[in-house]
């Protein structure tokens, strides 16, 4: 009797060896190829940058064709990112809440942009509205400039940036269901309330998480837009066109401080990120400790 | 009336839910839908709310006619049947949602809640976000939810469901008694004609979308309609007969004839405690083995092996059980009091009927 227990015992402890073992093996890999692939470039970056100095640094930034890169690529990203938001939040919804024909054929094309190198969406705009496009002509006549110009970019950024909200929203509303909407519903509450107080606040990470990835490849898009822009420089070279022109001219510190901005903002987003988890998680945890006064 | 539904249809493309459905539930009353599953049930439910448009037919809420009337403005409660609460509100914010959708004061909200809260024994939870609520915790925070703003009609999702038993019956005798005290007019989905039995005033009871019967759950009980009432509502034995000699038989059980034909087939059913059994293998006109026991609490459910080889359900008291010495693999004599005579499914039922046996004379006895 006594020596089976043992026996029962022991081979539960050399199970919980043996993962034990592998956990640390697992945690090993991913922790050394986040190291290797991810940190060590990015530091990289930042001393790069820092090379010749926070003096060099500064100036670099403050080129004229450096800043007037920094701010159209904002105001892309500007543009860009709340109009894939509408969009993404308008089909997600559609797709997770109602059936309708055609519904299949949205998903994919949803996921087309991934599907397509950035290159050849830019120049799909290109045969579209360039001077030998199929809108071209008409383009002219009306003086409207789009290829080579703000316009033709941000087109190309929303293209490219276009499946990011959606494919993000689509599974967390998925799983929602429309129950609490019906919910509300009954409680009252018009469909635009709805909306707000209960479907937007359901979907937030979902929706954050988005926003982050949507708007890190709007201000990061290269290939497209760089078939689009013309880089005509100081007038449409974004962030990731600048970092390259200067990288050409063999100016590498200038370069690099472009891009450590880039890599700020993945930082900045990341941190931002941990900072909201972190209130919601204090915030149910002080739910919890009140109740817990109450019960004993 | 509180509520009235008139010739209500309902159809998913080429699928009926709901075919011509006619009933009305009085001010105040607790009333349940009750139909197996895919029966329909819910779908009355929900268009009751005005979360579905009837195909056809006409709803009445107080008198007036609902049909057009959005959901926003029909003044119901309704209570989903997994709770739906908003995950992202606690639990004041969630019964206060309705409240500050149709612009109450905060005092008057701030009281409401407190008063509710008090009501549903949620003091100390009004901080807590639903996933910090147990199933039981949240289902009141629902039920407290659709009532804050005083809706004139409750209307629960299978209440039940999704709480496992002990806490199901809990559940059951709290919502008699809220709804004893608040008196508002409830209406629920169930499945579960126990339930059904122990909590309604009354029991609108559908199949296959369509109404079979409304009545109090003795009358269902006591008059099912047809017979599909009287299986789905408590245990029914069933057998076959056939007319022979004057007398219609199903195994060594004789019935009579009803005016019937040689040859000729029909249908009967008997309750179990229409079934009388004796330890005495001569008292009782039949003999049989008793196969099994199944515990139910108080009341036994035992089977009966005829010779023949049909077997029938009987339900007696623990006391009576033990009395009469009873045990598995023992030989007894019964008989059946009551039956009904069964038609098709859903044709009205006659009464039951009594059937008297004289014991057989035991021969020899004096000799």
């Amino acid at each position: 009797m006594k020596s089976s227990h043992k026996w029962v015992e022991q081979a539960s402890l050399r199970g919980t060896e043996e993962s034990a073992l592998a956990k640390g093996l697992l945690v090993a890999i991913a922790l050394g190829f986040c190291l290797v692939f991810l940190l060590v470039p990015l530091a990289n970056v930042f001393a790069q940058a820092l090379a010749k100095g926070w003096r060099y640094y500064w100036d670099a930034l403050a080129h004229p064709d450096s800043w007037a890169a920094i701010r159209l690529t904002l105001l892309v990203a500007g543009i860009s990112v709340p109009l894939n938001v509408l969009f993404g939040l308008a089909a997600a919804w559609a797709i997770a809440k109602f059936d309708f024909p055609g519904k299949s054929l949205l998903i994919t094309l949803i996921d087309l942009p991934f599907s397509v190198s950035p290159v050849v969406a830019g120049l799909m705009f290109v045969v579209l509205f360039g001077r030998q496009g199929f809108l071209g002509p008409w383009l002219e006549e009306h003086e409207l400039k789009v290829i080579f110009a703000v316009p033709g970019i941000v087109l190309a950024t929303v293209f490219i940036t276009f499946p990011f909200v959606a494919r993000e929203l689509l599974p967390v509303m998925q799983a929602t269901g429309s129950e609490q909407e019906q919910a509300a519903l009954t409680l009252g509450a018009n469909g635009w309330q709805t909306f707000w107080h209960v479907t937007l606040p359901s979907v937030k990470w979902g929706l954050l998480y988005g926003i982050i990835l949507c708007n890190a490849r709007a201000m990061g898009e290269f290939g497209a837009v760089w078939v689009v822009s013309g880089h005509i420089t100081g007038q449409t070279d974004t962030m990731p066109l600048r970092v390259e022109e200067l990288y050409n001219e063999y100016n590498g510190a200038g370069a690099f401080a472009v891009a450590s901005l880039l890599a700020l903002l993945a930082l900045l987003t990341l941190a931002l990120k941990t900072l909201l988890e972190w209130r919601q998680a204090r915030q149910y945890a002080r739910a919890e400790k009140k109740v817990d006064g109450f019960e004993s | 009336m509180s509520i009235e539904l008139r010739n209500v249809t309902k159809t998913f493309g080429e699928i009926t839910a709901v075919n011509q459905v006619s009933f009305s539930v009085r001010e105040g009353e607790l009333m349940a839908l009750l139909s197996p599953s895919g029966g329909g049930k819910t779908t009355v439910l929900r268009m009751i709310a005005g979360l579905e448009m009837p195909t056809g037919g006409d709803i009445f809420i107080r008198g007036r006619r609902v049909n057009e009337v959005s959901v926003q403005r029909r003044n119901i409660g309704f209570v989903f049947q997994n709770y739906a609460l908003f995950k992202n509100m606690n639990v004041s914010h969630n019964i206060a949602f309705g409240l500050k959708i149709k612009k109450w004061k905060r005092a008057d909200i701030r009281g409401r809640i407190a008063e509710l809260v008090g009501l549903f024994g949620l003091e100390g939870l009004e901080r807590r976000y639903p996933h910090q609520l147990s199933g039981g915790q949240r289902q009141r925070v629902a039920i407290a939810r659709a009532l804050a703003s005083k809706p004139s009609v409750l209307l629960l999702d299978e209440p039940f469901g999704a709480v496992d038993a002990k806490i199901r019956e809990e559940l059951r005798e709290w919502l008699v008694r809220l709804h004893h005290d608040l008196n508002v007019t409830t209406i629920f989905v169930t499945h579960d004609q126990e339930e059904a039995l122990e909590v309604a005033n009354r029991i609108v009871i559908l199949s296959r979308g369509a109404l079979e019967q409304v009545g109090t759950p003795r009358e269902v009980y006591d008059q099912p309609a047809n017979e599909f009432v009287a299986r789905f509502i408590g245990a029914m034995n069933i057998l076959e007969l056939e007319v022979r000699d004057g007398a219609a038989w199903a195994g060594e059980l004789e019935f009579p004839a009803h005016g019937l034909a040689q040859g000729q087939k029909l249908r009967i059913g008997f309750r179990p405690y229409a079934v009388h059994i004796s330890s005495d293998p001569t008292h009782y006109r039949y003999q049989a083995v008793l196969r099994h026991t199944f515990f139910l609490g108080v009341l036994l459910r035992v089977e009966l092996e005829l010779p023949s080889g049909l077997t029938i359900r009987a339900r007696m008291t623990k006391e009576e059980y033990a009395q009469q010495g009873l045990a598995d693999g023992k030989e007894v004599s019964f008989q059946i009091r009551h039956y009904r005579l069964l038609g098709k499914e859903t044709a009205p039922l006659p009464p039951e009927r009594e059937l008297t046996y004289q014991a057989p004379p035991v021969l020899g006895e004096n000799i």
